[in-house]
């Protein structure tokens, strides 16, 4: 598998992706061939009804699933061919998960949930500590390290999320509408955070949202409707 | 690799006290109750064999009859023995001494305290081949055994509840119809194998037993020790060919009389109580298999209720076999922590029950080996699983999982 820190291949590429639950007469359809392609360092928003096919598209992207044909490429390496382990594996090192249910595990401090993916690593303890702190101290929780996800507003927890996706350095960061159970006060605080992370440190990003407000954080908004890509543009008062 | 999942493991232990603390309970309960079967039931073992071996592993018991001696003499209507009987099982060579016995439960009246206890007629080779030791006083004169005198000797229990604190040497006591003058007391030898009091008695002559006490000559039992350094295989064979020429037993008929040598009847007391420790043993595995199936249930259980948390691990990147190796862990720490409980608690209760009933406490280091490699081979097998049901969930669909 070739890093994804290779200079030639683009970070993603679909190439005619489709996604089919089911067989025969009762085959669903839920992507109807995808290119789509995603340099390194894009801030991409992807909008779309419920049921468009964009929450099948960013599993795919998660390598979570797998297409049914076409091919899906990080980096350069073919992830339809990989086994469960080894999409395991580019996870654990490439990719950054943030949901819209922040998905922390409960009764776990903040520094613990920050350290898990370390865990998987199999980083030592000492280096672990010291990169979740400084994970928690970007998303400026650096005094809540001992709390628990239910001693922590909505918004805390959120950068608790975004913390242990990011302590791993990803080279792609997947946020499925990480502002979707936040007011908007706090949903602009996120994507201030999302944003300075994209602008300073060059993490690519694609994120669900239904909102164009926060779409229009983005650099670049998909649409999505009944498994194609219908609009692919700048965002209009984007980066 | 093990280490993070001992780690992993161990966080979620914490998270989880209380399911922690009931999935264990099980195995704390199975462990324990093994352990204190067992513990008790050796300490019952040694006990009965330490009192079968007070009475003199050289002991030999005639009975007439055939059939395991029961208390109060023969049951069956094979004829008594005399008392020449056993003079001439003495006058047999390696025989130590032969104490022909009848015993009778009488009342034993001393001023106004009484008590029913049980008056054996023999003779000093009663107190030789029973092992017994005179605290005070003397055994039976030649004389007085012959004639049948009214002489007594008391053990520890009749002297304390008839005569209490008081010197009871030359006091009469009356047995029954017997008026008897106190000669001799016993050294206590306490409760015996069979649960009975073996102090609670009074020795008298035979002879006199049989005019005064018992109406007749019969003679239920012969006590026999076998002299040092005598086989008592030996010794029995001697005895039965010897009986059975008395009693003109025709040679192809059966003995109408058994010799038992203490060793078969430690051999069949001991046994038994062997028997009794592996079943209450085996009841008690039962119940760690059940604290096992306990375990089982929690995890299956708990790996639905956590198929949130394990959709989030396998979406960061966790392998299938490091969920599945977390889970065993988790099955395995919770198990083998239940076992250790366990061991101190049955140890304890084991040491408590020892107290209560009197027996020595002898923890066996194998059973509580044996115990807790169970309880953790208990939870490496029934935690796999669920911990594999866990580990092979899609990942999708245990983050959409509410």
């Amino acid at each position: 598998m070739t890093a994804p820190g290779g200079a030639h291949p683009p970070l993603v590429a679909l190439d005619g992706v489709t996604r089919v639950y089911g067989a025969g007469h009762v085959a669903m359809w839920a992507l109807h061939g995808i290119d789509l392609t995603i340099g390194r360092g894009e801030f991409i928003a992807v909008m779309g009804p419920s049921g468009s096919g964009k929450s099948t598209c960013m599993n795919i992207l998660g390598c979570l699933d797998t297409p049914t044909g076409g091919t899906y490429r990080f980096g350069g390496a073919d992830v339809g061919a990989l086994s469960r382990d080894q999409r395991a594996r580019l996870r654990r090192h490439y990719l950054g998960f943030v949901f819209q249910g922040f998905n922390l595990l409960s009764r776990t401090t903040a520094l613990e949930n920050v350290e898990l993916p370390l865990i998987y690593r199999g980083m030592s303890a000492n280096r672990r500590h010291a990169r979740a702190r400084r994970a928690l101290e970007a998303v400026g929780l650096e005094g809540w390290a001992h709390h628990t996800p239910a001693e922590l507003s909505g918004g805390q927890q959120q950068r608790v999320a975004i913390a242990r996706a990011i302590v791993t350095e990803p080279a792609l960061l997947l946020a499925d509408e990480p502002t979707g159970n936040l007011d908007s006060a706090r949903g602009h605080e996120i994507m201030e955070l999302l944003t300075g992370f994209n602008r300073e440190q060059g993490l690519t990003i694609v994120m669900v949202t239904h909102e164009s407000d926060i779409a229009a954080y983005a650099g670049r908004v998909i649409h999505f409707r009944d498994g194609r890509v219908t609009d692919d543009a700048p965002a209009h008062g984007g980066a | 690799m093990f280490r993070n999942a001992l780690l992993l493991a161990l966080r979620e232990i914490r998270r989880n006290v209380l399911r922690s603390a009931l999935t264990t309970l099980g195995i704390v309960i199975g462990v324990a109750a093994v352990i204190t079967m067992v513990t008790i039931g050796n300490g019952a073992t040694a006990q009965v064999t330490a009192d079968i071996a007070s009475l003199g592993t050289n002991l030999l018991q005639v009975r007439p009859g055939q059939g395991f001696p029961g208390h109060g003499g023969s049951r069956s209507s094979a004829p008594p023995f005399e008392v020449k009987d056993a003079d001439a099982i003495a006058d047999l060579s390696g025989v130590a001494a032969a104490a022909p016995t009848a015993s009778q439960s009488v009342q034993a009246i001393y001023g106004n305290l009484n008590r029913t206890t049980t008056v054996t007629g023999s003779s000093n080779a009663f107190l030789v081949t029973r092992n017994w030791r005179l605290e005070a006083g003397r055994s039976f004169g030649e004389g007085e055994v012959r004639a049948g005198k009214s002489v007594c000797i008391v053990g520890a229990t009749v002297r304390k509840e008839l005569f209490g604190g008081q010197n009871p040497l030359g006091e009469n006591i009356r047995l029954g119809k017997l008026a008897c003058e106190v000669i001799g007391i016993l050294s206590p030898k306490g409760q015996s194998g069979f649960g009975t009091d073996q102090d609670d008695f009074v020795l008298v002559p035979l002879r006199a037993f049989q005019r005064r006490i018992a109406g007749n000559t019969a003679v239920r039992l012969i006590f026999v020790s076998a002299g040092d350094g005598v086989a008592t295989e030996k010794v029995k064979a001697d005895i039965e060919r010897l009986m059975r020429e008395r009693r003109r037993i025709a040679g192809n008929l059966e003995d109408d009389f058994n010799v038992r040598d203490m060793q078969e009847i430690v051999g069949a007391l001991t046994g038994t109580t062997r028997v009794l420790t592996a079943l209450l043993g085996a009841v008690a595995a039962v119940s760690l298999l059940v604290g096992g199936i306990g375990i089982m249930n929690i995890m299956l259980v708990s790996v639905t209720e956590r198929t949130r948390e394990i959709g989030i691990r396998l979406a960061i990147g966790a392998l299938e076999r490091e969920v599945l190796m977390q889970f065993l862990v988790e099955a395995s720490v919770l198990s083998s922590f239940g076992g250790l409980a366990g061991i101190a608690l049955g140890l304890g209760a084991a040491a408590g029950g020892a107290r209560l009933l009197e027996v020595p406490f002898l923890p066996d280091p194998g059973i509580v080996v044996l115990a807790f490699g169970f309880s953790t081979a208990v939870g490496l097998v029934f935690g796999f699983f669920p911990a594999r049901r866990a580990a092979r969930l899609d990942p999708i669909e245990a983050l959409r999982h509410e």
